[in-house]
């Protein structure tokens, strides 16, 4: 097997890894995004004060690098309108007041799926986007572009990042969901084999998976080292069939497609039932919540029903994440609702919140080291600052996965993600046009 | 209380090293050196670590507050790292008033005046070691008899200051060599605080298991020493005496010490290599080929000045993509 250089070893706080997962039941009201995936937005489908019911169409567009949305609740639309989430500018959104019976909507059923075509348009009619974390619609990932031949579906269940036992769950709780998925994909996609990658931390996952592949073999379990960040795409595909995926290029262009362990289970249970994507577990944990846990949420519940669920806080949060504490995103309310590809909520202390103080480089080389993506991070930040962004370009800043281990492991604390964040934005607006 | 939530880009978590921690472990692993050194040479040693380390302390800050207006960053510890690396590679009776001129050099002249910490291109202690040889030659040369030699010598003193060769001096021009016992402990002339080869190594080790530093830098240097000195023997090919040359003058707390110096060596493997080589090779031929006993300051002074085109031509391979130019 082969292991990428550098990454760190954060401590892994994988507190709520014993803990079965407990399902939240129906809030006082779910707010649901028509932006849930990388790619074009939905148009609302409904408009206020229609009703809608559980798996319901609410949003859609014709475009094909985007994810249908339905809603997770039965009950009265209350508004369709821009709300501003995570990223600054508004969305559109859709409220629903559920009436709290979840009646199923009459459309849903089994999809019928007797050929490649047919098992995508499922795919893409059950709303799937990636929910390990960057929610690319799944069946473009399908749907690898022409030219590329892939022959290995890789299974992510490594699940890298300190805190997060969402994944880990699904593999002891739904362990032949997921092997009943990847045989769906396997058959219907062509590709030949999958392998399912897991960090060694978690040896109990192991085992019931390798128990659940014995006889089956297209399928292979592989332990992985724990490192972090083991579970990204690139490091991921290196790990396991020793390709590196070049720069600016896809997985498909080395033969691989990436799922997520909990996309794949549920690609089974859709063909099953036909019911779309409106719940997820998500992993809620961190030093302000009372009662951490793996929680079983329906799309669109707002954040604060979701830690009220979990026992509220033991003290004032300082910072509120949602994702891991490596690549999460910091939230600045919670009003915001849970979205598809969460899968994880964490609420820090003040204490841990405090962002440290940001001193000169003092050239310690630790950055280098710690880079899974061969970069130079500290010369990135310092041209960056500096507005040399082509330089900066040269250097191959856009090959930055953001995994964070630079800043993570920085003793001067610089905020080197955040400003080759900056730089990259640059270099995108400018060379768009 | 929604007002109140932080906000900040990823990652949301840091590792506990911190660049005061990293200065910190430095001070610590210098300490069996600093030991050592008020052992052999007594007190004067001590008042000369003292006095280094409070000025260039003093030296930061005034010089950032009044002359660079900047913040205060003494607590980063890194002007007490420099001052007691300075006071370990000065010669023990050295007038203080001229131990406190190099740390002006040091603090003011080299870190400051190009940025503090992180800006300077060459390592401050060695910088302002190179600048007393040039303008104090004759007392930068004097070296004192370590304790061990002459119990009746008043060590503590100054003004018995003998001109004693040491074990590189006596090398080159000729005197009884020490044995290879004495220059392990460090019972030798020299500056104070390179003569004890073991205190230097524990500290060597101890940074090793903090991580502070890696390897390469120390064993490549030594061993670019060990094996030069070898093949450039006195008498002709691999006629020399790699041990003796390991041991003697300022190789171990350069290799060790100086060379890693965060700042002034490069952020690469390969470049690394490259460096703590260069270093090796130089420090060699400064030793056999010029007139002066000593080739570790000025070695690792040049390899210092080369690291920004070392660093130019080893930029790593990214991941996946060809290396760039
Ligand atoms: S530069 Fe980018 S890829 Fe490299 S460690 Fe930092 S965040 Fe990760
Ligand atoms: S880890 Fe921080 S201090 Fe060290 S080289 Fe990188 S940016 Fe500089």
């Amino acid at each position: 097997m082969k292991l990428f250089k550098g990454g760190v070893h954060p401590p892994q706080q994988k507190n709520t890894a014993g803990m079965a997962t407990v399902a939240m039941g129906v809030p006082s009201v779910v707010v649901i995004p028509m932006v849930q995936h990388l790619g074009a937005p939905c148009q609302p489908k409904v408009s206020k004060g229609d009703t809608v019911k559980v798996g319901q169409l609410i949003g859609d567009t014709d475009a094909y690098v985007s994810a249908p949305i339905h809603s997770s609740v039965s009950g009265t639309v209350t508004r369709v309108e821009p709300m501003v989430l995570t990223g600054g500018k508004p969305v559109m959104c859709v409220e629903i007041k559920p009436d709290g019976l979840q009646e199923v909507f009459e459309g849903v059923k089994p999809p019928v799926v007797d050929s490649r075509e047919s098992f995508l348009a499922a795919v893409r009619a059950s709303g799937l986007t990636g929910l390990g974390g960057a929610g690319f619609p799944a069946h473009v990932k399908l749907n690898p572009p022409k030219g590329t031949t892939v022959d290995t579906l890789i299974i992510n269940a490594s699940e890298c990042e300190p805190y997060i036992t969402s994944d880990y769950r699904e593999c002891i709780e739904n362990t032949d969901g997921i092997i009943e998925g990847i045989l769906h994909v396997l058959k219907w996609t062509g590709i030949g084999k999958a392998m399912i990658g897991i960090e060694d931390n978690k040896p109990e996952a192991i085992k019931v998976l390798s128990k659940a592949v014995s006889g089956i073999p297209s399928i292979t379990v592989h332990p992985l080292h724990t490192r972090y960040p083991q579970g990204a795409e690139k490091t991921l595909i290196y790990a396991l069939t020793g390709r590196q995926v070049p720069s600016g290029k896809l997985p498909a262009d080395v033969g691989c497609i990436v799922m997520n362990v909990v996309s794949v289970a549920f690609v089974a249970s859709y063909l099953k039932t036909g019911m779309p994507l409106i719940k997820k577990r998500v992993t809620v944990d961190g030093s302000a919540v009372k009662n951490p846990q793996n929680v079983e949420v329906l799309i669109g519940t707002p954040l604060k029903e979701v830690f009220d669920f979990c026992g509220g806080f033991k003290s004032e949060p300082g910072k509120v994440i949602m994702g891991g504490p490596m690549m999460g995103v910091s939230l600045f309310s919670l009003d915001l609702p849970v979205l598809k590809l969460n899968n994880a909520l964490l609420a820090f202390d003040e204490d841990e919140s405090r962002i440290p103080e940001e001193t000169a480089c003092i050239r310690c080389s630790r950055c280098v080291r710690a880079c899974p993506m061969g970069l130079l991070p500290f010369e990135l930040d310092r041209l960056v600052n500096a507005k040399k962004y082509e330089e900066a370009q040269k250097l191959h800043i856009l090959d930055c996965i953001e995994c964070g281990c630079c800043t993570y492991t920085c003793p001067a604390r610089r905020l080197m993600v955040q400003t080759i964040r900056i730089g990259k934005d640059f270099i995108r607006r400018n060379t768009k046009k | 209380m929604e007002n109140r939530l932080y906000m900040s880009s990823s990652p949301h978590i840091r590792s506990d090293a911190s660049t005061s921690k990293i200065m910190l472990d430095v001070l610590i692993s210098l300490v069996p050196a600093s030991v050592a050194g008020v052992y052999f040479f007594g007190l004067d040693a001590a008042l000369m670590i003292v006095v280094c380390i409070v000025s260039c302390v003093a030296f930061e800050y005034l010089s950032r507050r009044f002359l660079f207006k900047r913040s205060n960053t003494i607590s980063d510890l890194s002007a007490a790292v420099t001052g007691l690396l300075l006071a370990l590679n000065l010669p023990p009776a050295l007038p203080k008033w001229m131990a406190i001129v190099g740390s002006f050099f040091a603090i003011v002249v080299i870190k400051q005046l190009f940025g503090g910490i992180g800006q300077n291109f060459v390592n401050p202690a060695l910088g302002a070691r190179v600048f007393l040889l040039v303008a104090y030659g004759t007392k930068m040369t004097q070296w004192t008899m370590p304790r061990g030699f002459n119990e009746a010598v008043a060590i503590t003193s100054a003004t018995d200051a003998l001109t004693f060769a040491t074990p590189l001096g006596a090398l080159k021009e000729g005197g009884e060599l020490p044995g290879y016992l004495d220059m392990f402990l460090g019972n030798i002339g020299g500056s104070i605080g390179e003569t004890s080869a073991l205190a230097l190594i524990i500290g060597g080790i101890y940074l090793l298991i903090r991580k502070v530093i890696t390897w390469e830098i120390p064993v490549i240097y030594i061993g670019t020493v060990a094996i030069m000195s070898w093949v450039l023997g006195p008498g002709g090919f691999l006629t020399g005496d790699p041990l003796y040359h390991v041991l003697a003058g300022g190789l171990m707390i350069g290799a060790i010490f100086m060379a890693t110096d965060y700042t002034t060596s490069p952020m690469t493997k390969k470049g690394v290599i490259i460096y703590a080589a260069g270093c090796g090779l130089l420090t060699v031929l400064f030793r056999m080929y010029t007139n002066m006993p000593e080739g570790v300051s000025y070695a690792i002074l040049l390899m210092n000045t080369a690291v920004p085109l070392i660093d130019r031509f080893t930029v790593p391979r990214p991941f996946g993509g060809d290396a760039h130019a």
